[in-house]
This record gives structure tokens, C-alpha cells and sequence, in this order.
């Protein structure tokens, strides 16, 4: 029936716009539900484990756990860490690596994580910092030991 | 009590005493000019702000809330930043009507301002034809929209006039219809005699079941007559980036945004004024007691709040509902509204007749 059709396509055209507007309705008179974040005043609480950038620990007494070990720069795909090594002699005169400066390029760094599972000593954390634009590029060429830090007693 | 009227009226006087009348009529134009000059730039700042604000809320956003305080100052921003950038003619163009099309739309906007009752007594120009005269002169906008378009000499713009051309055609027939049947009722095309009509109630519920028929396809019409989403096919940002006004920059493309909802702020007064009474407050038939409390409401209040409650409603369609396709929304003129909209002329015509409305 023609006439029976056409009144029930105006009767569903009706209805499911007043659907829609009754959605609409509720987002406008509830603005709890609104999701934007305003971003510089309140940051949001990034996920556990967000990757934002390689840091490596230290405790109150400024020490580190790293021992220089080179097995992050080893399982780095692109070359993002350099470890720079040298050897102290031990008072019962041997000798023993230890780590100078620990150089991380955040420019080449694809945060993979790869370091942080090969690291033996767990010196090397993975920060939640995501803010890291920066004018020159040679301000991402970061070292991660802090000057004058040393080893951490126990760690081997 | 102070009211527009009485202010007015003052002001009337206070210039008659001092001038010859016709000082004091061209005194007055140049008032209702810098009146309707300075309406178009409130509107503008307060409509966009407003259209901002209800399509952030509607889609779980913040919208503008930085520049002043909570983001009022943020068009007053956008606009000092249009005044500020080139108006750029192209090369190619039909640089007269290129640069005449932005004004037409304007001063049509600006003429559909004379009929509207603001206020009680406050009216520039109560011709006794105002329905007849506001229907016809919101159909020239769509000549400076084709304007623009032709003028452009660019495809988008081509395309997305002639859609508004088939478009405001269409529709416009179906919005007439819809004041029609509520012409038949009142019996009277002069505003000021529409609104005292309705002291004892508005049309909407007067004329009940064909009134609120006629008041829908009126909505939907003049919809697409200001080319508004979900039926903005002459801008319609998705396939010709920005229809008749691509072209366009700076503050001539301000002109015809302005313009545009200048239009909605006219269209949705004038479906206040004939469904909701325009300035008339509240009255439910003859309950003395309640029209009395309603009447210490300024007239003022109830006009602007109508009128912005229908805008609201023209802004929800617009962030709610899908956009039409140019088949669908020849389909929905020509094969719904329309043969409803003739229907509901019938049914009112026959419900004038037999007195059956209260």
C-alpha cells in the first residue's frame, strides 16, 4: 500500500532524528561528560607503561646501578646509546670496568625498549616525560649519569 | 514602567520639539540604520560565539575558552583578525560583481530587519504586508549568492551557487506554504496585527495539531533556506571546500558569514512572531490572575528569548543530523514537504472554517 508506506517512511525518518537529538541533548545539558583535556594547565595521567624517553637511576647518595656492561648498546636497532667505558683498578689490584659517561640520542631513539630488557642490572628505566621539543637538535643528545654519580655498592 | 516604547516615544518627542518633522525623519533613519548597523555586529559576535559553544557542548567538546574571560572575547578576536587580512580579488573574476555580491547579501539581511517587532511598539516599519514582504525579500539573497558564485569564475563557486539557486527555490515554496496556513488564521499579513491576535494564547497551541505540522516544515525550510547544515549543499565544505564564497577572504567573506546568521536570527523571529506571538508573553485565554504575572516580564525579554530558543533549535539540527545529498534533499522538498505542507493549508483552511481552533 503506497499511502501506508510513505506515512511510515515520514514516521521513521521522524523518529530516528529525534533519536539523534536526544543524544545531542544529553551531551549538551551534562558537560561531565565532556573528554578534552586542557592540555597545558592539566596534564593527564599517562598509562604505566608509556614510554617517553631512556633515564637511568640514581638513588638519594647519587649512585647508579649501571656497570658499563655495553649490552644496551648492544641490543640498540640504531645506535641511540653509547656507553663510555674505563677501567678502575680494584684495591686487590685488578682490574675492572666501569662506566664514564652514558650517552643517549633521544633524536635516534625509537623508544623499543629493547635496552631496558637487555640492561642486567636494571640501571636504565624508562620515563613517562613526553615533552621534548626542542630548538636544536643537539639539546636531544642527552647524558644520562649524573656528574660525579659512581656505582651503586653490591651491584655487579 | 520603563519599556522600548516609552524610550521611543521620548525620543520621538524630544526631537519633534526641536526640529521640522522632516529633519526629524531623516534624524530617526540615520538612528535606525546606526540601530540595525550596530544589531548586525552584536549578532554576529554573540550567534557565532553561541553556534561555537552548542556544537562543542553537543559533541563532548569545550569549544572557545581561552582569549577573555571563559572565551568570550574569542569572535571579537576572529573578527579583528578577518578585518585585519587581504581581500583578495582573483584575477580571473568579474571584479564588479565580484566585489557588489557580499553587500547584496548583507543589505538583504539587513532589510529583513524592518519588519520585525522587537519590542511592544518597537517596530521600524509595520507595513501591512510584512509576511508578504519578508518572504519576498529573503528569496533576493539567494541573487547575490549566485552572484558571488558566477562572479568567482571558479568551479566550486559555479557549483555551489546553482545548488543554493535549486535549493532556496525549492524550499522556499514549502515555507510559504507553512506561513500561509498560518495566515489563514490570523487573517491579517501585518505583523503587529499577527502578534495582538495572539493575546490570548499562541498559534502553536491555538491552531494545535495543523499549527505544529506547519511550524515543523517552516523550521525545516528555512533550514535550508540560510543554507545551514544538514542542508548547506552551496557550502557544503566536504565536496566544493567552500561553495559560492571560496574565493572569498577577509572581511567580504565576514560579510557573508555575518549575513548568514543575521538570517537565522531573522528567520527564527519570524517563526516566533507567527507561532510563539513575537513580544507577546505567556497568556492562557482569559486567566486574568496568570497573563497579568506574565506581562511584568518585559516584552523584550520574551521576543529575544524565543527567538534565541529557535536558534538553538536551528543549531541542534545542525550538529545533530547527517548531511543530505543533493537528490535526497530535492526528494524531501518535492515529495514530503510540500505535499504535507499543501495538506496542512487544507486542514487549516477547513479548521478556519468550522472555527475549530480556540
Amino acid at each position: 500500500m503506497f499511502l501506508a508506506d510513505y506515512i511510515k517512511s515520514v514516521y521513521n525518518g521522524v523518529t530516528s532524528l529525534l533519536k539523534g537529538m536526544r543524544m545531542t541533548g544529553y551531551y549538551f545539558v551534562h558537560p561531565k561528560e565532556i573528554i578534552t583535556q586542557q592540555y597545558p594547565e592539566v596534564k593527564q595521567v599517562l598509562p604505566e607503561r608509556f614510554r617517553g624517553e631512556v633515564v637511568m637511576t640514581h638513588n638519594e647518595n647519587n649512585e647508579h646501578r649501571c656497570t658499563g656492561c655495553t649490552a644496551c648498546e648492544l641490543a640498540c636497532p640504531n645506535a641511540t646509546i653509547k656507553v663510555v667505558t674505563r677501567f678502575d683498578i680494584t684495591p686487590d689490584g685488578k682490574k675492572k670496568k666501569a662506566l664514564e659517561t652514558f650517552v643517549y640520542h633521544l633524536e635516534l631513539c625509537t623508544l623499543c625498549n629493547l635496552c631496558i630488557a637487555a640492561c642486567p642490572t636494571d640501571a636504565i628505566r624508562m620515563a613517562q616525560t613526553f615533552e621534548h621539543s626542542v630548538y636544536d637538535r643537539k639539546l636531544l643528545t642527552k647524558r644520562l649519569d649524573k656528574p660525579g654519580s659512581k656505582l651503586m655498592e653490591g651491584v655487579e | 514602567m520603563l519599556s522600548l516604547e516609552n524610550l521611543t516615544h521620548t525620543i520621538d518627542q524630544a526631537l519633534n520639539r526641536s526640529f521640522g518633522p522632516t529633519t526629524v525623519l531623516l534624524v530617526e533613519m540615520a538612528m535606525l540604520s546606526l540601530f540595525a548597523i550596530a544589531l548586525f555586529a552584536v549578532l554576529g559576535l554573540v550567534l557565532v560565539f553561541m553556534e561555537r559553544k552548542v556544537s562543542a557542548y553537543m559533541q563532548i567538546r569545550l569549544g572557545p575558552n581561552r582569549v577573555g574571560y571563559k572565551g568570550l572575547a574569542q569572535t571579537a578576536a576572529d573578527t579583528l583578525k578577518l578585518v585585519i587580512k587581504e581581500g583578495l580579488t582573483p584575477d580571473s573574476a568579474d571584479k564588479f560583481l565580484f566585489n557588489l555580491a557580499p553587500f547584496v547579501v548583507m543589505i538583504v539581511a539587513m532589510l529583513l530587519l524592518a519588519p520585525i517587532a522587537f519590542a511592544k511598539g518597537c517596530q521600524m516599519w509595520d507595513m501591512n504586508i510584512g509576511v508578504l514582504y519578508i518572504t519576498a525579500v529573503s528569496s533576493v539573497s539567494v541573487i547575490g549568492i549566485l552572484m558571488a558564485g558566477w562572479a568567482s569564475n571558479n568551479k566550486y563557486s559555479l557549483i555551489g551557487a546553482m545548488r543554493s539557486g535549486a535549493q532556496i527555490v525549492s524550499y522556499e515554496l514549502s515555507a510559504g506554504l507553512s506561513i500561509i496556513s498560518m495566515i489563514v488564521l490570523t487573517g491579517s499579513l501585518q505583523l503587529s496585527t499577527i502578534i495582538t491576535s495572539q493575546q490570548d494564547g499562541w498559534w502553536i497551541f491555538k491552531g494545535h495539531i495543523p499549527a505544529v505540522i506547519s511550524f515543523v516544515i517552516f523550521m525545516i525550510a528555512v533550514t535550508a533556506e540560510t543554507n545551514r547544515a544538514p542542508f548547506d549543499m552551496a557550502e557544503a565544505e566536504s565536496e566544493l571546500t567552500a561553495g559560492f564564497h571560496t574565493e572569498y577572504s577577509g572581511m567580504r567573506f565576514a560579510f557573508f558569514f555575518l549575513a548568514e546568521y543575521v538570517n537565522i536570527f531573522v528567520v527564527c523571529a519570524i517563526a516566533a512572531t507567527i507561532y510563539f506571538g513575537g513580544w507577546m508573553p505567556f497568556h492562557i485565554g482569559h486567566w486574568e490572575a496568570f497573563n497579568h504575572i506574565m506581562d511584568f516580564i518585559p516584552s523584550v525579554v520574551w521576543f529575544t528569548g524565543k527567538t534565541f530558543a529557535l536558534i538553538f533549535l536551528i543549531m541542534w539540527f545542525r550538529w545533530t543530523f547527517p548531511r543530505l545529498r543533493v537528490d535526497q534533499l530535492l526528494n524531501l522538498e518535492w515529495k514530503y514537504l510540500l505535499p504535507i505542507g499543501m495538506f496542512n493549508l487544507l486542514l487549516t483552511t477547513a479548521i478556519a472554517i468550522l472555527g475549530w481552533y480556540f
